[in-house]
């Protein structure tokens, strides 16, 4: 039916919407749809409030069989958010649904201009593009391409354990990539979260090691990806798997490897404990690690050893005692390379976390400078039962407690000069390091704050609680951090400069420890990542969402979600809901078992190609191919994606894009350049 | 390597000892160092205060002859100077009606100012055009055993700080190393000498300087190196006030271009040593290295 | 009416990165110039030299382009195709005596809103600083006067002379209205 009315005089509708005062406010709606009323093929012209609402789109269609309407267009919001809800309009009204057209006349109008007039004229000349154009649409069918069910998940923290979880739950093969040798992320160096207090390790191991176990995940650590191909549904994904020089399948994770190693004692800094501890060459990175299978760092193993020329010797010092103590298992594998493996996935979600602002970058607070200066994270470890002190908090010195200890806030955060975001994470976790400090040394504990920042469930009833407990607050940015004594009783200690803007005087206050509060930010290698899954970047480096409030997980990519603290600093229980949502989110694409792709493919008029071959380079996807019989070019349809650069590099015009087709775009040129 | 050299007050005056020993050291390096012809007052800290219109049109005027003599650089050794300078180019960038007011000023007696002549510190030209292993073939007489506490002031890196950290510079203590000397680590690197408060409100201003020296002798310094005239005036001239109110805090302080006179093998008395209060340490004999 | 002129600017933006960073703009409530008319593509590699100049020809007083970073282009390298075509566009409108600021690439990520900002009002200022580029009006004059040179040659043959007579002064007048 929507095919007859392909070929009649076009009879367009034309609404504006006033969006409440988003556009009305700014842009004489009336006046737009006097002016558009005037112009030829236009039938009907109208403002209305809500657009998108029911009433709204119930109007379209009332329009469409009362008035005979075959072309539809709207002008309101940005069609990249609401393009879909008309064009489902449209084709309830009886319409080919792309027989409509969108204009945008909020974000790239009443939001942005400041005066009414031009904004009027603006709206005017945009919809009158509109109308030009429309006129030239065609019925388009849509294309359904199938959903391949299993999904990739990269970033093995909370995030992606819970997504992983999620979708594995519901019976569909996820594969589970994590570049660590263990999964757990953050969240397993945590010692209790807030405001609970309960132990991190408590909640996080089970899920990790169900994830580990679970029938429907692959899990695929110490690996990661290095190539995506395709499109929503159908992803080649190519995956390195970095050499741990164990043989995964034979590895029972009895660890009788660690004890037996040549170094008698652990020597190397131990990167699950943030450096305070120590570990051999081969170890696993922590009692529950996830897989339970050990790693050799070739760093330091002395079977990896580098002679002059580079070339690898091996020492004469290493007696492969592990090999001895793996015994008939036969797990240690010091020939092992890298190897990639590529697999196939229907949709991915992303959820690589963040990465701790890096304390040495404000040196007045003289981390790195003075051995008590801690970095929170450091400090989770400290506390931590099973951590490089088995639990007692002592100094770098290795015997004694501090008896005071000033906990700086927002370091790295809130500062044009680092990041000027807000953690969102460092008051809650500095007053849970507080309470636990206090807890564990019954020290007294200064915290520093700009402002104390608790907007959470139970999140304000936990600051009272420290307020009750004698915790100090002190607010004020701190200064620095100096061992610079004006006073014996300074001697010796860390001296805490700060305005205390309560008090309004400055104050010193010595501590025996600092810790500081380190903001998240984005990972080092983000726009890497970013550009392998053709995602974009906030101006702060954090992963981009398709939009803040109504697409929260998705990205501009179809098949391609994001979730957790890569997209912007988050708790465990955002993380947690976010993760969810990602998987609901990929549940819905695969559940549904297809996708309907944009009809904006290109064609090629045989008549007209000259066959000179032009257009066949400039393919990324390689979807034109050379007719040997008929020397002209065609164009492979399953394969092309709508990009049109080859329809805009044709010398003789023969290509053409559907919905972008040259008449349509020279329409809409001379549409928007008529001004009154 | 040619600057345009501007002096400013104190390098003919109080600060002269800088001047002596800058001019032989750098030349040493081969870096040419032509003195503005008739340069002026910078404006200083002072008049930025009281006029910041004047004061700016008073700086730019030496920006505007530095480039009237074609230089492409200038060098301006006392932080003050330093100071004013860069922060003169940043109110004309920054606020039109400041470049409109300048150009007013300096178009009533024939000059112009593009506002594109980039303003150094000799620390900046030393470590970053010359290098610091220029610097090192040219020692002699490596600093060694020589403990020296490297204190930069307020000015040159603050509010700008183009080109060390502004809570923690470095420049200095690099380059004090290459001249073979013991670096001590202090957290007062850039804190208050005492400024012009020594002279306006002594009570304030000398208790500024005391800190300075008191912390240094703590440390172990043999001596104090800094980059700033009123910083080495403050820290030198008032020992005596300093001893009467608090206790005897006898550290030296010199310019680092004089250290780098000494490490180069220049007698001292050629770069201005013989001028300071209070009296150098005696330099280590150091095994003479083959030049 | 004759209304005060203002700079025409006609935007080809890409779907992916610029037209979501005009949409960020939006939605972040910066305010820029009003003439800017956006017409949005898929890929900044779909633009068909033709298309900027038919905007210049049917009043465009400039052209902005608008296209994803390199190596950030949702469809790999649309965005340098587009730039290959620009190198030698650019040295056509300079033939054609248009001034080189009337037409500009920029590449503009998702999260510029900014630089959607800053970069339209950048091009208006320099705009309005050229003044009117004016093809429409230009074409219609230059279409008077193949006009007038053909019913003059009409006319000429008409009274049986094929050698061309002196024009007569009337001739001038009407051509350099």
């Amino acid at each position: 039916m929507a095919m007859e009315k392909q070929n009649q005089e076009p009879r367009i509708g034309f609404y504006v919407c006033h969006c409440g005062t988003n556009i009305a406010g700014m842009v004489d709606c009336a006046e737009v749809a006097h002016h558009v009323g005037t112009l030829p093929n236009v039938v009907m012209s109208k403002d209305y409030k809500y657009m998108c609402s029911d009433p709204g789109q119930e109007l379209i269609q009332k329009d469409i069989a009362a008035h005979g309407l075959n072309r539809v267009v709207v002008a309101s919001c940005s069609p990249l958010l609401h393009e879909h809800t008309f064009r489902g309009a449209v084709e309830k009204g009886g319409l080919n649904p792309f027989f409509f057209h969108m204009v945008n006349i909020r974000e790239h109008d009443s939001w942005v201009h400041t005066d009414r007039q031009e904004a009027t004229e603006k709206a005017k000349a945009l919809a009158q593009a509109a109308i030009g154009r429309v006129a030239h649409h065609k019925a388009l069918e849509t294309k359904r391409v199938d959903i391949n069910p299993t999904t990739l998940v990269v970033g093995a923290g909370i995030a992606g354990i819970h997504t992983a979880m999620t979708i594995a739950n519901a019976g569909k093969q996820v594969v589970l990539v994590e570049r660590e040798p263990t999964i757990g992320g953050h969240m397993a160096k945590f010692d209790k979260t807030f405001p609970t207090l309960d132990c991190a390790a408590c909640i996080l191991t089970p899920k990790m090691s169900a994830a580990g176990a679970h029938e429907n995940i692959r899990l695929l650590s110490y690996s990661e990806v290095t190539k995506v191909d395709g499109f929503v549904g159908n992803y080649k994904v190519t995956i390195k798997r970095k050499p741990r020089y164990i043989d995964e399948e034979a590895c029972i994770g009895c660890q009788d490897c660690i004890p037996a190693c040549v170094f008698k004692t652990p020597k190397f800094a131990d990167e699950f404990n943030e450096g305070l501890g120590k570990r051999r060459p081969v170890y696993i990175p922590f009692p529950q690690a996830t897989p339970q299978i050990v790693a050799i760092d070739p760093n330091v193993c002395l079977n990896f050893k580098k002679g002059e020329n580079g070339d690898r010797v091996v020492s004469d010092k290493c007696k492969k005692t592990c090999v001895e103590a793996c015994g008939d298992k036969d797990a240690i594998d010091f020939t092992q390379t890298e190897r990639f493996e590529e697999i196939e996935v229907g949709a991915i979600v992303v959820a690589t976390g963040f990465q701790t602002y890096d304390a040495t970058r404000s040196p007045s607070y003289g981390y790195g400078r003075y051995d008590n200066v801690y970095t929170a994270l450091e400090i989770e470890r400290l506390v931590n039962a099973s951590g490089p002190t088995g639990g007692h908090v002592v100094m770098r010195d290795g015997k004694s407690e501090p008896k005071s200890v000033g906990i700086i806030h927002c370091v790295g955060s809130r500062d044009k000069k680092t990041n000027a975001w807000c953690s969102r994470v460092c008051c809650m976790y500095s007053m849970k390091l507080a309470h636990l400090l206090k807890e564990h040394t019954n020290a007294e504990i200064y915290n520093f704050y700009i402002d104390v920042r608790t907007p959470g469930k139970g999140y304000e009833e936990f600051y009272g609680k420290l307020l009750e407990e004698g915790v100090h607050f002190i607010r004020g940015r701190v200064g620095e951090v100096t061992d610079w004594a004006m006073t014996p009783e300074e001697e010796g200690k860390l001296v805490i400069r700060v305005e205390d803007t309560l008090a309004g005087m400055v104050r010193r206050i010595p501590v025996d420890m600092v810790v500081l509060a380190t903001g998240l930010e984005p990972q080092k290698d983000a726009q890497d990542v970013r550009r392998l899954f053709n995602m974009s970047c906030g101006s702060e480096g954090f992963f981009l969402e398709r939009h803040p409030k109504l697409a929260p997980v998705n990205t501009f990519s179809d098949g391609i979600y994001i979730a957790g603290a890569c997209q912007g600093p988050k708790d465990i229980p955002d993380t947690v809901a976010q993760a969810g949502a990602a998987a609901a989110e990929v549940l819905a694409l695969i559940d549904k078992g297809y996708v309907e792709q944009e009809p904006n493919t290109a064609f090629i008029l045989e008549d007209e190609c000259s066959g000179c071959k032009s257009c066949i380079p400039l393919c990324p996807y390689t979807a034109i191919l050379f007719d040997e019989k008929t020397d002209k070019a065609w164009i492979n349809e399953a394969l092309c994606k709508g990009c049109g650069t080859c329809v805009g590099s044709c010398p003789s015009g023969s290509i053409v894009q559907n919905l972008f087709e040259d008449q349509e775009i020279f329409s809409e040129i001379e549409g928007v350049l008529a001004y009154d | 390597m040619r600057y345009g050299y501007f002096p400013g007050c104190s390098l003919k005056g109080t600060g002269r000892a800088y001047e002596e020993s800058l001019l032989p050291v750098m030349q040493h390096l081969g870096v040419e160092m032509v003195e503005l012809d008739d340069w002026s007052c910078c404006g200083a800290t002072a008049y930025m205060a009281v006029d910041e219109g004047k004061a700016c049109a008073l700086a730019a005027r030496n920006l505007a002859l530095a480039e009237q003599g074609g230089f492409a650089q200038v060098m301006a050794p006392c932080s003050a100077c330093y100071l004013v300078l860069n922060k003169t180019q940043h109110f004309m960038q920054d606020y039109p009606a400041m470049r409109r007011l300048v150009d007013k000023a300096l178009g009533s007696v024939g000059l112009k100012v593009s506002n594109d002549t980039p303003v150094r510190h000799p620390l900046d030209i030393l470590l970053n055009d010359v290098g610091l292993d220029a610097v090192k073939q040219k020692v002699t007489r490596p600093l060694k055993g020589l403990k020296v506490a490297p204190y930069y002031g307020c000015q040159i890196v603050r509010p700008y700080s183009t080109f060390d950290d502004q809570a923690d510079p470095v420049s200095m203590d690099q380059l004090l190393q290459a001249l073979g000397a013991e670096v001590i680590d202090w957290p007062l690197k850039t804190k208050c000498c005492g400024g012009s408060l020594t002279g306006t409100l002594p009570e304030a201003g000398l208790r500024l300087s005391y800190i300075l020296l008191k912390e240094a002798k703590k440390r172990g310094a043999d001596l104090i190196a800094t980059v700033c005239p009123l910083c080495q005036f403050n820290l030198d001239g008032y020992h005596d006030k300093i001893e009467a109110k608090w206790e005897p805090v006898r550290v030296p302080t010199v310019y680092f271009s004089q250290l780098m006179g000494l490490a180069f093998g220049m007698p001292a008395n050629r770069l201005g040593l013989q001028r300071g209060f209070i009296p150098m340490p005696s330099l280590p004999r150091a095994e003479a290295v083959a030049a | 009416m004759t209304r005060e002129w203002k700079p025409r600017l006609v935007a080809f933006f890409c779907n992916w990165c610029t037209y979501t960073a005009a949409d960020l703009a939006g939605v972040s409530r910066l305010k820029y110039a009003p003439n800017v008319r956006v017409i949005r593509l898929m890929c900044s590699g779909r633009i068909d030299p033709q298309f900027i100049l038919e905007a210049l020809a049917k009043g465009a007083d400039g052209v902005l382009i608008g296209g994803c970073h390199p190596n950030d282009c949702h469809y790999v390298e649309g965005n340098y195709k587009m730039l290959r075509r620009f190198q030698l566009l650019k040295r056509m409108l300079q033939d054609m005596g248009i001034e080189e600021q009337r037409v500009r690439l920029e590449w503009i990520s998702a999260a510029e809103g900014d630089k959607v900002r800053k970069v339209v009002n950048e091009m208006t200022e320099a705009l309005q600083a050229l003044g009117p580029l004016g093809l429409p009006g230009r074409f219609e004059e230059w279409d008077r006067e193949v006009e007038h040179l053909a019913a003059t040659v009409q006319e000429k043959e008409a009274a049986g002379c094929a050698c061309g007579a002196p024009a007569e002064p009337r001739d001038t007048e009407v051509a350099h209205v």
